[in-house]
């Protein structure tokens, strides 16, 4: 299934934007969280931003993403504006979903963005039924399913991975193994590898390096020729590290601790995805410090332009709620 | 008209909605070989393609139906018996009743899942509840329950082309039951109840598996001299409070008819919305006659005792009608 194929200095530098501007994104919402700012609460992904970088540069509008509560990565790979996604969680009218969704719920149609979902493991059958629109449609686009380690205990992967496995849907699953479900380290809830559940169904497997952006984009290349020629699911474990709390609040809340500082400092300094490319791109001699640092300030801005704008925004009406409830028409 | 048999009027909807408009596809356990005849024929008329025989996974189907409407499909999915709803409640709960409103009104979902309920046949617990008050509270669905083949054929139309979505409960062992219905293309409104019979005494509403026995009791009722005017609710979301309050308005004493459980029933709903709004019309407290607050066990007589009947409905009417009694 591998296809020998690496991304490009262009299309390496594009990466490390998506990267960069998903990193801003979310530590511009820590610090918000922490200042008290937001109405509701956020799970960040910092430290994971390879996985949502490499899968969705493969993507187009037509395609679909199903994400999860830790969502904001995902929808600004695929497309979604930053400006949206900062005013939405905000809870503004002029964020992706008018303030009615927020963080665990950002979604955004129009660019085959069909929401986070505050439910885990709930975006699978939500997908399977969008990769089933895909084959129906049958045009080769296809539908991703990002999902957690933690998700993976639920039953409906397996439910799942039969109904795509069975009927050849062009659905692509991204484990994204960060090594925890909330506070529980993974091998404590979790038996054996999470994979091999779908070598089960005869899905083709990979295991990537989710820290390296290359890499996954190189996986993800493969796994998207192979879907989109008709040959039925994928299944992608990507093996990456949740660097922040679990959700920002978790220090408030949380007393016994489940990993060790040095562990995540560790972490921190060795696998940071952007660095690694930084690294990698000037090592090889294809980018110079200038032009990461170009790449790094466009991304600050275009996120400090979202914040402005989130900040300018309007609450929604009081009674939309009522309103976004139902179409009230027919065909 | 023609003399159409229940589940051959519902049969007949969903050809049709799968002929008008290329974009319904049906799914479901065994919907080929279909147990209650609902879904039969449609694999040899429209292909393995839109009639999707599906694996035994109720949560990962109900998630499905958001994910194919979201998407551009009008998926109906049949889940076989009610209960089974239970096992794929997040897929409604959580997604198909609350998508559209968290992503602020972004997209239509024109899903429908059809669901035979109901109890009286010995399926025992798990195979005869009657859910859809509970799915009441829910807020982003529609119900719609059918006591007839017309209106289940007219309400299914109106489910399928609703850019909403629609659980349809279809009152189970009432498939062979003969109605008449109108040759031409017609859709039956959801949201609209039905005033069904003319009478100043007393006014029953009723919906769905129950309205046999009601149309049954106001015979009864005639007969010995107390005229009913007779509600069938037909959607129960939106409710159609403005008929259900009238016809209860024009008598002042209302008998509610439903087969849920009586806690938190889809009777103690309307009862509710009939003493709030007309209140000052009532001539005698509202009585509600449903199924008692237990599981439905097998022994049929055991069974029947829990459930709704004619006696009860008439016992329930004369209870609260002028003389307290029958007329002499
Ligand atoms: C059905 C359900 N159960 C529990 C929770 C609470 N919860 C939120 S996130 C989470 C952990 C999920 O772990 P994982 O899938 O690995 O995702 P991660 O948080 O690591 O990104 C849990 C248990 C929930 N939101 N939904
Ligand atoms: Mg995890």
């Amino acid at each position: 299934m591998s296809k020998n194929l690496s991304p490009d200095v262009s299309e390496c530098l594009e990466l490390l934007k998506t990267m960069y501007v998903i990193r801003y994104a979310e530590e511009q919402l820590g610090d918000d969280f922490a200042a008290g700012k937001l109405p509701g609460g956020v799970h960040l992904s910092i430290g994971q931003e390879a996985v949502s970088a490499g899968i969705c540069a493969h993507l187009t509008d037509r395609d679909k993403v199903s994400s999860t509560h830790r969502g904001h990565g995902h929808f600004l790979a695929k497309g979604g504006e930053p400006k949206h996604l900062i005013a939405e969680i905000y809870g503004k009218e002029e964020g992706c979903c008018r303030g009615m969704g927020g963080s665990l719920h950002v979604a955004d149609y129009s660019k085959g963005i069909i929401g986070a979902n505050g439910i885990v493991g709930a975006g699978i059958p939500v997908a399977t039924g969008a990769a089933l629109a895909n084959h129906l449609d049958d045009d080769g686009s296809m539908t991703v399913v990002f999902f957690g380690d933690g998700a993976s205990n639920q039953g409906v992967l397996q439910e799942s991975m039969n109904f795509a496995a069975l009927w050849k849907l062009p659905l692509l699953y991204v484990c994204e193994n960060n090594q925890f479900g909330q506070f529980s380290p993974t091998a404590t809830v979790t038996a054996g590898v999470i994979s091999d559940r779908a070598k089960a169904f005869d899905i083709p497997v990979e295991v990537v390096d989710g820290n390296d952006v290359r890499a996954v984009w190189q996986t993800m290349a493969g796994a998207a020729d192979h879907i989109r020629s008709g040959k039925g699911p994928v299944f992608i474990e990507a093996h990456t590290y949740r660097i922040r709390n679990h959700f920002e609040r978790e220090h408030l809340v949380i007393k016994t601790p489940y990993r060790t500082e040095e562990e995540v400092e560790k972490m921190r300094r060795e696998r940071d995805p952007i660095e690694m490319l930084q690294e990698w791109l000037k090592d090889e001699n294809l980018a110079d410090e200038a032009t990461c640092q170009a790449i790094d300030k466009d991304a600050k801005t275009l996120v400090d332009e979202a914040v402005a704008f989130g900040d300018a925004g309007t609450p929604p009406p009081l009674d939309v709620g009522e309103k976004y409830q139902f179409v009230g028409t027919s065909s | 008209m023609a003399r159409t048999r229940f589940i051959q009027a519902i049969n007949d909807a969903i050809r049709e909605e799968m002929e008008r408009d290329e974009k319904v596809f049906v799914f479901g356990e065994d919907v080929e070989a279909s147990i209650f005849g609902d879904t039969a024929g449609l694999a040899e008329r429209f292909g393995k393609r839109r009639v999707r025989n599906t694996p035994i996974s109720e949560n990962t189907l109900t998630g499905m139906t958001v994910g194919a409407a979201a998407c551009g499909y009008r998926p109906v999915l049949h889940i076989m018996f009610a209960n089974f709803l239970f096992t794929g409640m997040d897929g409604v709960a959580n997604q198909l009743a609350k998508a559209r409103l968290m992503s602020g009104g972004q997209i239509e979902l024109p899903a429908t899942i059809i669901a035979s309920y109901g109890g009286g046949r010995a399926n025992a617990a798990q195979h005869s509840d009657t859910p859809y008050s509970a799915f009441m509270n829910l807020g982003g669905v529609h119900l719609v329950v059918p006591s007839n083949p017309a209106d289940a054929k007219g309400l299914l139309k109106s489910a399928i082309r609703s850019n909403d979505p629609v659980l349809f409960f279809e009152p189970g062992g009432r498939g062979g039951e003969m109605g008449d219905v109108p040759d031409e293309e017609y859709l039956t409104p959801i949201g609209k109840a039905a005033v069904v019979r003319q009478g100043g005494d007393l006014t029953l509403i009723s919906m769905g598996s129950t309205m046999r026995m009601t149309i049954q009791a106001a015979d009864q009722l005639a007969e010995q001299g107390l005229e009913c005017e007779v509600v069938d609710v037909r959607t129960l979301a939106p409710l159609d409070e403005e008929t259900i309050c009238a016809a209860a308005e024009r008598t002042g004493r209302v008998v509610i008819v439903d087969e849920s459980r009586e806690r938190a029933s889809a009777a103690s709903h309307i009862a509710a919305v009939v003493a709030e709004k007309s209140f000052g019309h009532m001539k005698a407290p509202i009585r509600r006659v449903t199924a008692r607050n237990a599981g439905l066990p097998l022994a049929p007589a055991s069974e029947q005792y829990l459930l709704p009947n004619v006696d009860k409905i008439v016992a329930a009417a004369v209870e609260i009608s002028e003389n307290g009694r029958l007329p002499a």
